[in-house]
C-alpha cells in the first residue's frame, strides 16, 4: 500500500471514530449506566424471559418473537409450555397479548410500545438505566416519572420489588459545575438547564424500601435488559460465532490469494 | 472443449468478446493500491444483485406487512438474517468503493482525454446509484426510511410553481404512503438495477476502448511496442496478470465486509440507523432526521443554503449541482500532466481542500447544525450556529475545486510527466 493509500485510509478510519455514536439523536445532559450484561449468560437469559412474560408481557408485544425460539437460550419446548406460556397460544406463535390495539389505545395514554426491537433502537445501557431511573412524581397522571425518559406514560410497574426513590435536585452556578457533580456523583443523572441561566444535576435517592435490595433489582433489570438485548437480534450469538470461522477461512484464503499473484507477477520485469 | 468453442463462435462473438473485454486486454503494469476499487464495485454490484433477489423472495413491499417482513427474514428464514446484513452492508461498502473509485479517477487525471466518456458513464452509475440507495432505503419502512424518503422528496416542492404537483406525482399520494413504497419497491429491485447493468457495460466497453489510465498518467498505447511480447513496453495481459491480482483485492475486501457483517452490522448506527427499528409511522416525526451517511456531504449543503426570495429551492440546486459539477470535470482540467505524482502544489492544495471539506461535510450532515453551538457574542456571525458557518465556507472549498480548475491547473507548476511508468 502507498504512503498515500495509507494516509487516506487513516484519515477515514480518524473521521468515523470522531463521528462515532454521533449518528444518533443524543439526549444532552444524559448519563446512563453501563447495563451489566453477558450474551453468553443462559441462565441470566433464562431469568430475564421468566420476568418479561411476567412482569412485561401484560401489556407490552414481543410480536416478532416466537416462543420455540427460546429453544436458543437452553429452554427446552416443554419448559417453554409449561413455565413461560399462560394463553392458549401455541409453542410456534409470537409472543402477543389479548389485548388489542383499538383497546390499548383506548385504555392507556400512549399505546405500549412492542418491545421485540427495543433493545435495538435504545440500547442496552438505555432500558438498563430507565428501568432503574423511576421516581415519584404527585405532579404526573400515573404519579411516577423518570430521569432518563421525563413525563413518560408508563407508570412504575416494579415498584414492589424496587421501592420507591425520590428525585434528589442539586443546582449550580453554570453548566461546567454541573457537570462536574453529575461525573463526580457517578451511576445515572441528569443535568437540566434551569430558569435564570442555572443548571441542576437530577439523581436518585431511595425513598422506601421494596421487597428486593438495590443490589438484587439491579440484578433483575439486568436479567431483564439481557434478555431484550437477545430478543432484538436471537441470532447475534451465532453470528458472532460464524464470523469468527468465516475470518479464519478468509485469512487462509488470502495467503493463497497472495501466493498465487506473486508467482504469476515474478515473471514481470 | 475447443470444437464447442468454434460451434458457438460460428453463431456468436463470445472469443472475440472475451478477449476484447478481458481475456486479450492489454493494461499497464504499473496499477497500484488504488485500482482495485474498480473490480470490487463490480463485485458490490453482484453481491447486491445476488443477495437482493433472495430477499425478494420474503419481503411484502405493503405499508402493512413491510416492517414486518424484515423481521421475518432476520428470524424464520433459513440465512435470511445473512442475506439481509450482506445486503444493508453492501449498500454502504458500495459507497465506500465508489467513492475510493471516484478519488482514484481525480488523483490521476482518469477522468482527461480520451476517457471522457468512461468518466461520464461513472458519474452516470454515481446517480443512479444514488437513486438505486435513496429508493431502496423506504423498503424497510422504518422510521428513518419513511422520514428520510419524505424529507427528499419534499425537495422537489421546493420548485417553484410546479412543485407540489411534482412531489405528489412522486409519492402518488398527498404523503408518502401504501402506493409510494409499491413504486419505489419496482424502481429497487427492476428499473434501477437494469439502468445500472447497462451503464456498468457502457463503462467497461468505454474504458477498454481507450485503454486503462494508471498512476503516471502515461499513455501507454503510444509507446512502441515490445518487439518480443507484441504489447507496449509498459503493458501487461489483464488476464491472467490483473485477474490473480484482483483476486487478493477481492479476499481483502471480503475480510472488512465480513468483519462488518458479523461483528458490526448496525455500523454504531451509520449502516442500519437505530430509529429504522421503530415502524413507520406517519404521525410521528423523528425529532433528528439524518440521511445515511453517504449521502450526508450533500445533505449538510442543503441545510447550509438560506433561503432568500421566499424559497428554498437554492439549497436543492447547490446540492444538484455538487453532483452533477463531477460530469464536467474532462473540460475543467488544463492542467499539463494527468497525474498527482507530476502536478504542482496549487493542484494538491485544491484537491487536499476538497477532500478535507467533503469529509467535514460528511460528517455535519449526519449531526443537529447546533453540535458545536453557536458564536458568542462579539465574535463575526455571532449568534449563528458554528456548524452551519463551516457547512457553507466548506460548500465555497467543494465548489472551488470545480470552478477555479481552469484556472489552477493552467497556473501549476508541474514536473514533467516521464515517457515510461515508474515500477517497483
Amino acid at each position: 500500500m502507498s504512503k498515500l493509500a495509507r494516509t487516506l485510509l487513516a484519515s477515514l478510519a480518524l473521521g468515523l471514530s470522531l463521528g462515532a455514536g454521533s449518528a444518533l439523536a443524543q439526549d444532552e445532559g444524559l448519563r446512563l449506566v453501563p447495563a451489566p450484561v453477558n450474551r453468553l449468560d443462559d441462565e441470566s437469559l433464562q431469568r430475564g424471559a421468566r420476568d418479561f412474560v411476567n412482569y412485561c408481557l401484560t401489556c407490552h408485544t414481543a410480536k416478532y418473537m416466537r416462543y420455540n425460539r427460546l429453544e436458543d437460550i437452553g429452554l427446552t419446548p416443554e419448559e417453554i409450555t409449561d413455565n413461560l406460556m399462560f394463553a392458549t397460544q401455541k409453542i410456534g406463535e409470537q409472543m402477543t397479548v389479548a389485548m388489542t390495539a383499538a383497546d390499548a389505545a383506548k385504555w392507556f395514554p400512549a399505546p405500549p410500545p412492542d418491545l421485540t426491537l427495543e433493545a435495538r433502537v435504545r440500547g442496552r445501557d438505555w432500558l438498563y438505566s430507565y428501568l432503574l431511573g423511576f421516581y415519584r412524581d404527585e405532579k404526573s397522571a400515573s404519579g411516577w416519572n423518570n430521569v432518563v425518559f421525563p413525563n413518560v406514560a408508563m407508570p412504575h410497574v416494579l415498584w414492589q420489588l424496587s421501592g420507591t426513590n425520590k428525585l434528589v435536585e442539586t443546582e449550580y452556578e453554570d453548566r461546567a459545575k454541573a457537570e462536574g457533580a453529575a461525573i463526580a456523583a457517578k451511576g445515572m443523572s441528569r443535568v437540566e438547564e434551569k430558569p435564570g441561566g442555572k443548571y441542576a444535576v437530577l439523581t436518585l435517592a431511595t425513598d422506601v424500601p421494596g421487597t428486593m435490595t438495590r443490589a438484587q433489582y439491579e440484578a433483575f433489570v439486568g436479567d431483564l435488559v439481557n434478555y431484550l438485548d437477545y430478543m432484538g437480534e436471537p441470532i447475534k450469538n451465532e453470528r458472532i460465532h460464524l464470523g469468527i470461522k468465516v475470518l479464519l477461512f478468509l485469512g487462509i484464503l488470502f495467503v493463497f490469494a497472495y501466493a498465487l499473484k506473486r508467482e504469476y507477477w515474478k515473471d514481470l520485469h | 472443449m475447443s470444437k464447442l468453442m468454434t460451434w458457438i463462435d460460428e453463431r456468436f462473438p463470445l472469443t472475440p468478446l472475451w478477449e476484447s473485454q478481458w481475456g486479450k486486454y492489454v493494461a499497464p503494469k504499473n496499477f497500484n493500491f488504488w485500482y482495485y476499487f474498480g473490480s470490487l464495485a463490480a463485485l458490490v454490484l453482484v453481491m447486491q444483485i445476488v443477495t437482493g433477489i433472495w430477499l425478494t423472495m420474503n419481503y411484502k413491499p405493503d405499508a402493512a406487512k413491510a416492517f414486518g417482513s424484515i423481521e421475518y427474514i432476520m428470524r424464520d428464514v433459513q440465512w435470511g438474517w445473512l442475506i439481509r446484513y450482506m445486503h444493508s452492508t453492501g449498500a454502504s461498502m458500495f459507497f465506500v468503493v465508489v467513492y475510493l473509485h471516484m478519488y482514484r479517477g481525480l488523483m490521476y487525471g482518469s477522468y482527461r482525454k480520451p476517457r471522457e466518456l468512461t468518466w461520464i458513464f461513472g458519474c452516470l452509475i454515481y446517480l443512479a446509484l444514488m437513486a438505486e440507495a435513496f429508493f431502496g432505503y423506504l423498503l424497510p419502512w422504518g422510521q428513518m426510511s419513511y422520514w428520510g424518503a419524505q424529507v427528499i422528496v419534499n425537495l422537489f416542492s421546493t420548485i417553484p410553481v410546479i412543485g407540489d404537483d411534482l412531489s405528489t406525482w412522486i409519492r402518488g399520494d398527498y404523503t408518502i404512503s401504501d402506493v409510494t413504497l409499491n413504486r419505489f419497491f419496482a424502481f429497487h429491485v427492476a428499473a434501477l438495477p437494469l439502468v445500472l447493468i447497462a451503464l456498468v457495460a457502457a463503462h467497461l466497453m468505454a474504458l477498454h476502448e481507450t485503454g486503462s489510465n494508471n498512476p503516471d498518467g502515461v499513455e501507454i498505447k503510444k509507446q512502441p511496442k515490445d518487439p518480443r511480447t507484441g504489447l507496449p513496453l509498459d503493458g501487461i495481459n489483464s488476464h491472467p496478470y490483473y485477474s490473480v491480482k484482483d483476486i487478493v483485492g477481492v479476499v481483502g475486501f471480503l475480510v472488512v465486509f465480513s468483519i462488518v457483517v458479523f461483528f458490526l452490522p448496525n455500523m454504531g448506527g451509520y449502516f442500519l440507523e437505530a430509529n429504522n427499528f421503530i415502524p413507520a409511522d406517519p404521525l410521528k416525526t423523528p425529532p433528528e432526521i439524518a440521511p445515511v451517511w453517504y449521502f450526508t456531504p450533500y445533505y449538510a449543503m442543503l441545510r447550509a443554503v438560506p433561503s432568500f426570495l421566499g424559497t428554498q429551492v437554492w439549497g436543492v440546486l447547490v446540492m444538484g449541482a455538487a453532483v452533477l459539477i463531477f460530469f464536467a470535470l474532462p473540460w475543467l482540467d488544463n492542467g499539463a500532466v494527468k497525474s498527482i505524482r507530476y502536478r504542482g502544489g496549487l493542484y494538491k492544495a485544491f484537491l487536499a481542500a476538497f477532500i478535507v471539506a467533503f469529509l467535514i461535510l460528511g460528517y455535519l450532515g449526519t449531526v443537529p447544525v447546533t453540535v458545536w453551538g453557536q458564536f458568542a457574542d462579539g465574535f463575526p456571525f455571532h449568534g449563528a450556529d458554528r456548524a452551519t458557518v463551516l457547512s457553507r465556507v466548506l460548500t465555497v472549498v467543494y465548489f472551488s475545486f470545480f470552478v477555479l480548475m481552469p484556472w489552477y491547473t493552467r497556473r501549476d507548476r508541474t514536473k514533467p510527466q516521464p515517457d515510461r511508468v515508474r515500477w517497483k
